[in-house]
């Protein structure tokens, strides 16, 4: 995993006239990292990766490619290949011309294209359909082509503009882990772009989440999932109960929180906010819909436990999601994995929630990811 | 409510009739006029059916040379217009958007700029350039084919530009991003990129040139030089009279206009259904009297059809001789010339007979408003010019006899027109005086030709 060429963005901006679309963004990705950049459509997640790829120049910071700054190198002389949000294949060109366009422009031999193409074609799983145009594939077959034909380029950099968004959500989670052993196989840097948190977790050693063009944190996905640095991340990522509330007092890494509607509750402090968060702060505290569970008696759990009132409750297949509302008319969600139980809540029950402090999370106030 | 329907579809139809009608009717008649002997392009007295036009036309060395200056310029056209137009419409995906509006008019100026203006500015400028430039220069910048060129070019390359927009606008400008990523220089990844994807467009653009080109009179007619193209050709041609080699020639050019479109319609069916079947969408194979090629696709029957009826007719016309036909049509004017001439002398006999009575009258002048009862028609024999525009004439009564009797074209005027021309020449109110009803004065008579041939 080290022996890959990193990546290295240092107080990138990108400016288009007055419009901010890069702000200060800085992020170190090790060589042979399967790297995500998360975030909502718009954040500017295409236009890193195209600083990165040499078809924008940053307007401030540096981008360094195997510690080599990049800084009037063109995209055809850098060690990147991008597979774009539309794959952009040839459409004039056959399956195996689109393959091995880039040893064609290195004048290679067609013989010796051919050889490569078989190979890649065999890789991708799509033997014997080297002759057909693109036009001719399925939507997967399409996103497999574009992805050998980056590779025929040798890059020591591979880029990923949501490959996936146009594929149905089979499709997509076959692609997830094939694109995932792809990358094992040939070692290289992936650097990939999503707006689907599902993708950025299944597959990455390390995601950067990013809004309206900064980036809000950088970490593994468990990081990311379980340690929200802000709002915006821990309402983006995954689902996730928000209370709001003053800072009460702090212990160590533990704040207990003055909710606005649900009672005196405890959380850890995130890691980015420790020092930080103080008594008296405007505070958010996030617990999981999965982090839940039922009790019979909330005394033993003091400051870990609410009470609310089953409203509505839906069947998931793999879990059942649970909407409460507690006395101050908070509502909550709650997920209940399927595990084969008679149906366990009813509109109208009053149910005794219960939490670990691991699984709450405190941080300033903040914007949240709208809905 | 039927009856409702039943109405509007005869509606629709009789205008449909109508409409093509309008469209083809005139290409259909004057195609006709090229098979009729009559050395009038016209129908309607019908002498024979006869090839002899085309033959006219083959030995025309002025009309065919007329053809070559014209190919050429063509394709001159075609090159620079394409060309430019190409490197217009890529500017124009270019260029700074605040600026593309500003840009698009001043390229597409030239489409709304007079021919003439075109044609005048061209020949000027170049004269220009060529006294700035020195003498060097002058034989190129005064030559008709590169000013033709040229001054078409200004505006046809609009068009092609026009052409090869609509064409970029369905271009994905991610497929140069992506060829550049993989490596390719701007170069190759225009050749191997952008220039295939437009390749239907140049295609296009290099037809639609080439056919403006060929047409264009108003810019021509200042540049071309010593090298006049078709239309220059055609248009000197008309105004000292036509035949129906012109007609010939429409037919052949309607021929090859026919054959092309049928060609480029059977290709273009061939290949939906060659694509059809690689897609693993098999057409239904019939089984059926017509080869495979020909299954499914009208267009190439058609062609196929088209081509047989072309090569028959071409055959026919090597050995096709109309010469009994023509000797009785002949024969027959003759007949009614003769007749006409007799009951002229036999109306003058009585004229005469009648002014005789009246006595003095008759040495009026004769331009004079004649006294009312008399003819105003001055006498044949005392007629300036010997009487050659006595309307009279026409009918060939008073040709001194030896006129091409046999008629034959290739002797009687290789180019009949000629006649027609003497006609025009000599004169400077041809016939006006005698018949104003047709609109050149009736040098286009088919009598006028053995009449003033005669003199
Ligand atoms: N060439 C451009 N000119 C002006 N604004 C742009 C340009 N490219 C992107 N933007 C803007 O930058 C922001 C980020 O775009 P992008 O990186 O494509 O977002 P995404 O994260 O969805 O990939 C968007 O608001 C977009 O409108
Ligand atoms: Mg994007």
């Amino acid at each position: 995993m080290t022996d890959g060429v990193g990546v290295e963005l240092e107080n990138l901006w990108i400016r288009f006239g007055e419009f901010v679309a890069v702000r200060d963004a800085s992020v170190n990705i090790n060589g042979g990292d399967f790297f995500s950049f998360l975030g909502p459509s718009g954040c500017g997640k295409t236009t890193i990766l195209r600083a990165v790829s040499g078809f924008l120049q940053p307007s401030e910071g540096r981008v360094l490619i195997g510690g080599r700054d990049m800084a009037g190198i063109g995209p055809n002389k850098r060690p990147t290949a991008l597979i774009f949000q539309n794959l952009a294949l040839f459409p004039l060109m056959k399956v195996w011309e689109n393959i091995t366009f880039s040893m064609e422009v290195r004048g290679a031999s067609a013989s010796e294209r051919r050889r490569r193409a078989d190979e890649l074609l065999e890789m991708i799983a799509l033997e014997g359909q080297g002759n057909k145009l693109p036009g001719e594939l399925s939507g997967g077959q399409k996103q497999r082509v574009a992805i050998a034909r980056a590779l025929c380029a040798e890059p020591d950099v591979l880029l990923l503009d949501e490959p996936l968004s146009a594929l149905d959500l089979k499709l997509r989670q076959h692609m997830r882990t094939e694109l995932r052993a792809i990358q094992q196989r040939v070692g290289i840097t992936f650097i990939y772009i999503t707006h689907d948190q599902g993708e950025a977790l299944t597959m990455s050693d390390n995601v950067a989440v990013m809004r309206a063009g900064v980036i809000e944190q950088i970490g593994t996905g468990h990081a990311i999932y379980d340690l929200p640095a802000t709002p915006f991340v821990a309402s983006f990522v995954g689902e996730n109960n928000v209370f709001r509330g003053k800072v009460l007092e702090v212990k160590g890494d533990e704040a207990l929180i003055r909710t606005n509607r649900s009672g005196d509750l405890l959380a850890q402090i995130t890691p980015a906010a420790r020092g930080v968060l103080k008594v008296g702060d405007d505070a958010m505290m996030f617990v999981r819909p999965e982090a839940f569970s039922l009790v019979d008696d909330a005394g033993a759990h003091a400051g870990k436990s609410l009470t609310a009132r089953v409203v509505n409750e839906e069947f998931e297949g793999n879990s059942y999601s649970v909407f409460l509302e507690s006395e101050g008319g908070k509502r909550i969600k709650m997920s209940l994995p399927n595990v084969g139980q008679e149906r366990v809540v009813s509109t109208g029950d009053d149910l005794i929630l219960k939490y670990e402090l691991r699984n709450a999370v405190a941080m300033p106030a903040g914007e949240l990811a709208s809905e | 409510m039927r009856h409702n329907v039943l109405v509007s579809r005869l509606a629709l139809g009789l205008y449909l009739v109508i409409f093509f009608g309008y469209l083809l009717g005139p290409l259909v008649i004057m195609s006709m006029t090229a098979f009729n002997s009559n050395p009038f392009p016209t129908i309607s007295p019908w002498d024979c059916f006869s090839f002899e036009w085309f033959q006219v036309l083959a030995d025309d060395e002025r009309i065919l040379r007329s053809i070559r200056n014209s190919v050429v310029i063509g394709l001159g056209t075609v090159v620079l217009s394409v060309a430019m137009g190409l490197a217009a419409a890529l500017l124009l995906t270019q260029i700074w958007p605040r600026w593309r509006a500003t840009y698009y008019t001043i390229i597409i100026a030239p489409i709304l700029i007079p021919g003439v203006v075109l044609g005048i500015s061209t020949v000027v400028f170049w004269d220009r350039m060529s006294r700035f430039l020195g003498p060097a220069t002058s034989d190129l910048f005064h030559n008709g084919i590169f000013l033709t060129v040229l001054g078409q070019s200004t505006f046809i390359a609009s068009y092609t530009m026009l052409v090869f927009v609509a064409r970029l606008q369905r271009y994905d400008p991610g497929l140069t991003e992506a060829a550049l990523d993989l490596g390719a220089t701007h170069v190759q990844a225009f050749r191997k990129i952008l220039l295939p994807f437009m390749r239907p467009a140049i295609a296009s653009a290099a037809v639609l040139a080439f056919l403006a080109s060929f047409e264009n009179y108003n810019t021509t007619t200042f540049t071309f030089g010593r090298y006049p193209t078709l239309t220059i050709e055609l248009a000197q041609k008309v105004r000292y009279g036509i035949n129906p080699s012109i007609s010939a020639l429409a037919f052949i050019i309607v021929m090859l206009t026919v054959f092309f479109a049928l060609s480029a319609e059977a290709w273009r069916r061939g290949r939906m259904k060659m694509a059809g079947q690689a897609g693993g969408d098999p057409v239904p194979q019939r089984a059926g009297i017509l080869p495979a090629f020909l299954r499914g696709n009208w267009a190439a029957v058609v062609l196929v059809l088209f081509s047989f009826v072309a090569i028959t007719l071409f055959w026919t016309a090597r050995s096709y001789s109309p010469e009994q036909c023509k000797a009785e049509v002949r024969a027959a004017k003759q007949a009614e010339a003769a007749k006409r001439r007799e009951e002229l002398l036999r109306r003058r006999e009585e004229m005469r007979r009648q002014q005789q009575m009246k006595g003095p009258d008759i040495f009026a002048p004769s331009g004079r408003p004649a006294a009312p009862g008399a003819s105003g028609r001055p006498d044949t024999d005392r007629a300036p010019f010997g009487g050659v525009f006595d309307p009279g004439n026409l009918e060939g009564q008073s040709g001194t006899g030896n006129a091409p009797r046999d008629g034959s074209p290739p002797q009687g005027g290789t180019e009949p027109q000629t006649g027609a021309g003497t006609g025009a020449e000599n004169g400077e109110e041809p016939g006006n005086g005698g018949n104003r009803t047709t609109p050149f004065g009736s040098v286009f008579d088919p009598g006028n030709l053995s009449g003033t041939a005669g003199n």
